[in-house]
Order: C-alpha cells, then structure tokens, then sequence
C-alpha cells in the first residue's frame, strides 16, 4: 500500500427519508478544518434511493464534491448494500480520511467497511485534528477509566477511519452561493441477493425521552445516595418543567432507563440550562454536556472536577438544596400564578 | 441450533483507577467481570434455545484468567466454553481482535455448525462496538447490530426476525440463518442461576486453545502486529476555566442562584396563566 496515492477528506452523509441527519452536517465543519489543513477537497458520500437533490446541501455545508449512489436497494440502511457502495467509492477514489456519525448506522457501517479495506477505525471520537507533516488523522476519545482521553492513530493504513459523537463539532452556516462538483457513481444491486430485509421502521417517539432536544435539563448522580432520594430529581425537573437526565452510574444501578443516559456511551445534549446534581464530572460524562449554554453544578465536594465545566457551582449537599429550590420555583409560581416556559 | 457467543473479560470501570503518574490503567484496581453486555447475550442465547433446542458456546479471547468469564456464562446456561489463548493475540485492536476470534469460529464450526454468534453491543473497557460486524464480514454472515428483541428463529425457514434499536425507535429485520447479531441490555433480564448450572460451572473446565490449534492462520493479523491502530498519546483534557461558586449558607446560596436565573431572560420565563 503506498499511503501518498490516497488523498482526500471524505465524510459519510447519512440521510433519512430524504433527511440529512444533524452529525453529517456537522462532520462536515469538522471535516472541512482537516481538508483546509491537508490542502485537499473535502467530499461529502450520500447513498440512498431518490436522493440527489440532497448534494446541493452537502455543499452549502462545506463540501468541494459530493459522491452520489441512488438505487432502490438502498431505500433503507442495510450493512450489506450500503457497505458494497462505500467500498465501491473508497477503492475507486482512495480517500485518505473518512468520517461517519457514531450513530447505530454509521457505527454499523464503519466497522464493516474498516473489515473489508483492513484498516484502522476509530471509536466514538470527541476531538479531531490532523497533524500536517504526517497527515496523520489524530482522533481522540475518553478512553477508560478517569479523566485520560487517548488519541488514536492509524499509521500504515488508508484510508484513515473514525466514527464521531454527535453535538461535539460543529456545523457551518450554510451557504447556499458555494459551488460543488456532483459526481455519480452507478452500481449493480439485487433486491434478491440481499440476505437482510427491512419489514417496518417503527419510529417510537414515546419511547423516546428526548434529552437531545430539552431545553432545561436535571441531570441527577449517584451523590443522590439511592433511587428514594433520586425522585428529588424528578420532583425538581416536574417543577421548572424540565427532562431528567441521569449518569452511567445512576442508569446501572437501575435508577433510570439507559435512554436518559448522559455522556459518551448515552446522549450528547445542548440544552440552555443543564442542572448536573450529585455528579463528580468524569470526562465520559462531561463530553455529552459540557456544550450546554449554562451549566449550574451541585455537589458537596469543592474539588469535583464537574465545578471545571460549570458556569455556577453550589457546594453543599443536594439533598438539602434541592428541596429548597423546589420550595423556590413553586413559590414563584404561586406568586405569578403561571407556568414556566422556555424560549 | 448451535448458537455461539463471543464473552470479553473486563476489568469493572466501575472501581477501575488510572495512575496518575503514568496515565495508564491500574489492573490490579479493577477486579474482571463478564462485560454486561455479553452476560446479556448469554442469557438471550439461554432464551432461543428455550424454543429451539441445540447448543450454545461461549467464545473468548483473553489471558488465562478469562476462564472466570466462560464459567460465569455456563452458570447462565452456556453449554460449553472455548478460550483462545496466546501471547500473539496481545495488543490486539478490534480488527484483529475480530480476525483472531473469526478463525476460532471457523474451528467451532467445524466441530458443530454455526446457526447463530451473538455478541455484546459494545465492550465497558474499550466501548467501541466494532468486534460484532468485524466478524460477521470475516465470515460473510450478516450482521445485525443493536438487537433488542429477537421475535421468532424460524428453523424451517432459517431466518431470523428481530426488532433493531434506532436513534427514534427500531426497525423490525428478517435476516437469514447463519447471522451475527449484537445485543442492547434491554433485550432481557438476566435471570437467577439455577442450582444445577452452578455446580456445572464450578466445575467446569473450558477447552483452550493456542494459535497452533487454528486453521490458516495469518499470524501477520493477530495481536498488535495486526492492528492498525495504536494509541498515540494520553492526556489529560484542557481544564476548563470554570465558572464561579457561589458562597454562603444553603439558603444564600440558592437565593443567589435564583437571582441568576431569573436575570436570564432569555432563558426563560413565567408565563402568568390568565
Ligand atoms: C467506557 C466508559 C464509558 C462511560 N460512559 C459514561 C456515560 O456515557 N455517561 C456517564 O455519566 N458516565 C459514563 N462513564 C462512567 C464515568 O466514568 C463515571 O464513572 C460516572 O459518570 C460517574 O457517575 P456519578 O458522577 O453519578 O458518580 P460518582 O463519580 O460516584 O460521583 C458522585 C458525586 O456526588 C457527590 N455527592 C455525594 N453525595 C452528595 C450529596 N449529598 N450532595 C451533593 N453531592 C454529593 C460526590 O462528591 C461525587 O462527586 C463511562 C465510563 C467508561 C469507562
Ligand atoms: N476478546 C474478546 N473475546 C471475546 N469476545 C469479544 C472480545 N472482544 C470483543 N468481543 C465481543 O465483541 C463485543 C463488542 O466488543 P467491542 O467491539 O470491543 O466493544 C463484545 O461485547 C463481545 O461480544
């Protein structure tokens, strides 16, 4: 393998329902650094059915090309066809970097394609960059353990692969006066040859707890001291109208479901005001909502590494100040005998 | 039915510690424990079978102590336990981590056909989710990721359908036999041990085995020779400025507190209901 004969910054363009999903766009402000660094195109590649119209947005986000693959076989990710595509691209145009959302699908995807072109992938990374001389790919992650993250690095392969948390880079303005170079690539796809079949997408918003989109969200951890004292949590968040988050830790001791999770193995939340309860701030933890406007931080232990990424920080034991800011909000509510609503 | 999981000892990132000298992981902080994930792929295994009748191997590569997590999953209903063991699987990243492991299943298979490998979602210690898919396309069986029900194994047919986690909901997957799928905790409580499984467990010896015992093997493939990626540096993040702390007894504080908030106007507001 001779690495100079790849070149080229690509990112993974998932869409659903004709949707481009939110960590493309952002992959593609993130990819557009490391091209202007390496002095290549940045390229974004979409695969689906009936979705050309999409390139022209790839390209108001920072893309210089878009490589387009429409079949009907690929109407719904499946790791079987959508992998032969992106084989397909990666052999015939030796990208040098290529970036995928670490979602179900894009890790999915990943982690099939890394196989076959036997080369280095990336987990859930949080922090990307490219050293010039190398062009080396260095993507960091928090690896195990404390507050350690470790860049990871693929030396002797290409193309250099990594998976990228969602909310953790950030989108371009889109521009819709950029110009790009569309390039379509035709590909022979059986319905019949496919072993996997999609019968029915079931979009469960019910399940859903919506963290990624809350607004105000109460973040409880295990200085709660056991799940009695957790619905404090819940009594707070009922109040001010807000969603409940929780830790890993409080989620494992079965204080609340795995989708309220916050961090790098649950959700990457932004919301205006994130409230982080009895929670020390591990760097795992810390990656899902450290982007939030305003981050107010209660704990009873002054050297928490969580008072580093608050704007305010209360130290003191939870159990007594939540029950007095619950006391608070409903007083104001009575006062101004009225709802709070979030703009 | 033979159904074989692949089970990782991890150390309990619960209780583990870095040292802070030399960023590296202390082990001896940590005790091993079957990652949970793969607790959970046992028991689903332990439920096909409930239906189907046949076999289930765990499957793991480790040090010698790994036996600790193959009697473990035999204490939830595993039939029968393989570790691979070798210096030169050491070092391994998940691609070679997924060709060592692949190769083993290829020797499995040849004793007892192969209808089903499940694994874990993700590992606790390296947390990457890339070990599943890596050994389906090894040996060309469709992966399925992020299961979380598995509604009907159709022997006749030799299909599978399953209900596949998605970021707003699932999606419901015929796929055929033989498949891989990887498994989210929810797809089942992991039940009490019966007596009987845990005696078979205590005594339980796994069978192992070395590279040489493999088939074909590319040894360029295996352990930190074969991985393409390697940990560059450690560090510690940037700390953050940090806001402010806000002072006084409990009650000054809070008051302090609202007193932000509500300054916040843009935040949000109290709307007067009439
Ligand atoms: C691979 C991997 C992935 C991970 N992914 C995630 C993830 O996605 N999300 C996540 O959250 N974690 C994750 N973790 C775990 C993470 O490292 C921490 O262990 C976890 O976030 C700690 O949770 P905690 O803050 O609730 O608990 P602790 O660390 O136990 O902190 C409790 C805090 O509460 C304080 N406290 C105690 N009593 C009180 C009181 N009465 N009033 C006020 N404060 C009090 C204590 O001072 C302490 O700071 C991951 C770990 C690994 C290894
Ligand atoms: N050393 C190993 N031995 C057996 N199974 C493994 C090993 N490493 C990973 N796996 C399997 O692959 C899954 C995903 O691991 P990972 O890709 O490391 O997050 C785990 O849940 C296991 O089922």
């Amino acid at each position: 393998m001779n690495l100079d004969d790849y070149r080229g910054v690509w990112v993974f363009i998932e869409q659903n329902n004709q949707k481009i999903e939110d960590v493309s766009l952002e992959l593609l402000g993130a990819g557009r650094k490391l091209a202007d660094k390496l002095n290549v195109p940045l390229a974004g590649f979409l695969l689906g059915d009936e979705i050309k119209p999409l390139a022209n947005q790839v390209i108001a986000y920072g893309a210089d090309e878009v490589y387009v693959i429409d079949h009907p076989v690929l109407k719904h990710y499946r790791t079987e066809s959508f992998m032969k595509g992106v084989m397909l691209l990666a052999q015939k145009y030796m990208p040098e970097i290529i970036l995928y959302g670490a979602t179900p699908n894009g890790k999915d995807l990943a982690s099939a394609v890394a196989t076959d072109l036997v080369t280095g992938l990336t987990a859930d990374t949080t922090m990307l960059d490219v050293d010039v001389d190398s062009r080396l790919l260095e993507a960091s992650r928090p690896a195990f353990g404390g507050n350690i993250m470790a860049t990871i690095l693929c030396k002797k392969h290409r193309p250099q692969m990594a998976t990228v948390r969602p909310k953790v880079m950030k989108a371009l303005e889109p521009d819709s006066s950029r110009h790009g170079k569309i390039i379509e690539e035709k590909i022979t796809l059986n319905e019949e040859d496919m072993r996997t079949k999609v019968l029915q997408i079931v979009n469960d918003v019910t399940k859903k707890t919506n963290l990624a989109d809350a607004h105000v969200i109460v973040c409880g951890g295990k200085g709660m001291g056991d799940y009695q004292n957790f619905q404090l949590i819940h009594d707070f968040a009922e109040t001010i109208g807000a969603s409940v988050g929780g830790t890993r830790d409080v989620v494992e001791a079965g204080w609340l479901p795995h989708e309220q999770q916050v961090g790098q193995t649950g959700e990457t939340v932004t919301p205006k005001i994130y409230f982080a309860i009895g929670i020390s701030g591990a760097i795992q933890h810390v990656v899902g909502m450290k982007n939030s406007e305003l981050i107010i931080a209660i704990n009873k232990d002054p050297n928490a590494p969580i008072f580093d990424v608050a704007t305010y920080g209360i130290v003191g034991d939870a159990l007594e100040i939540v029950p007095v800011l619950i006391e608070q909000f409903k007083r104001l509510k009575n006062e101004k005998g009225g709802e709070i609503t979030y703009a | 039915m033979h159904i074989v999981v692949c089970v990782k000892q991890v150390p309990d990132t619960k209780i583990i510690k870095i040292n802070p000298k030399t960023n590296t992981l202390d082990r001896r902080s940590a005790p091993a424990i079957l990652n949970p994930y793969d607790a959970h792929a046992v028991q689903e295994a332990v439920k096909i079978r409930e239906k189907t009748g046949g076999t289930i191997s765990v499957l793991s590569m480790g040090p010698p102590q790994a036996t600790a997590v193959i009697k473990k999953s035999i204490e939830i209903g595993a039939d029968r336990g393989y570790l691979i063991t070798d210096r030169a699987f050491a070092g391994a990243d998940t691609l070679a981590t997924s060709y060592a492991l692949s190769k083993a299943l290829e020797r499995i298979g040849k004793e007892l056909p192969v209808d089903i490998v499940i694994c874990g979602k993700h590992a606790i210690d390296g947390d990457t989710g890339q070990v599943g898919p890596g050994i389906a396309r090894r040996l060309d069986i469709p992966p399925i990721t992020n299961v979380i029900e598995v509604v009907e194994v159709n022997q006749q047919e030799q299909t599978v359908l399953m209900k596949r986690k998605l970021a707003n909901g699932y999606e419901l997957i015929q796929t055929e036999i033989p498949c891989l799928m990887t498994v989210e905790k929810e797809i089942n409580e992991i039940e009490y041990s019966p007596m009987p499984n845990m005696i078979k467990a205590a005594r339980y010896e796994p069978i192992i085995w070395a590279v040489s015992d493999l088939e074909n093997v590319d040894r360029t493939q295996l352990g930190l020779k074969g991985s393409p990626t390697i940990v560059g540096k450690m560090f510690t993040p940037p700390r953050p400025e940090g806001g402010k702390k806000l002072e006084g007894t409990t009650d000054e504080q809070v008051n302090q507190l609202m007193d932000i908030l509500l300054e916040n106007k843009d935040l949000f507001t109290l709307q007067s209901s009439n």
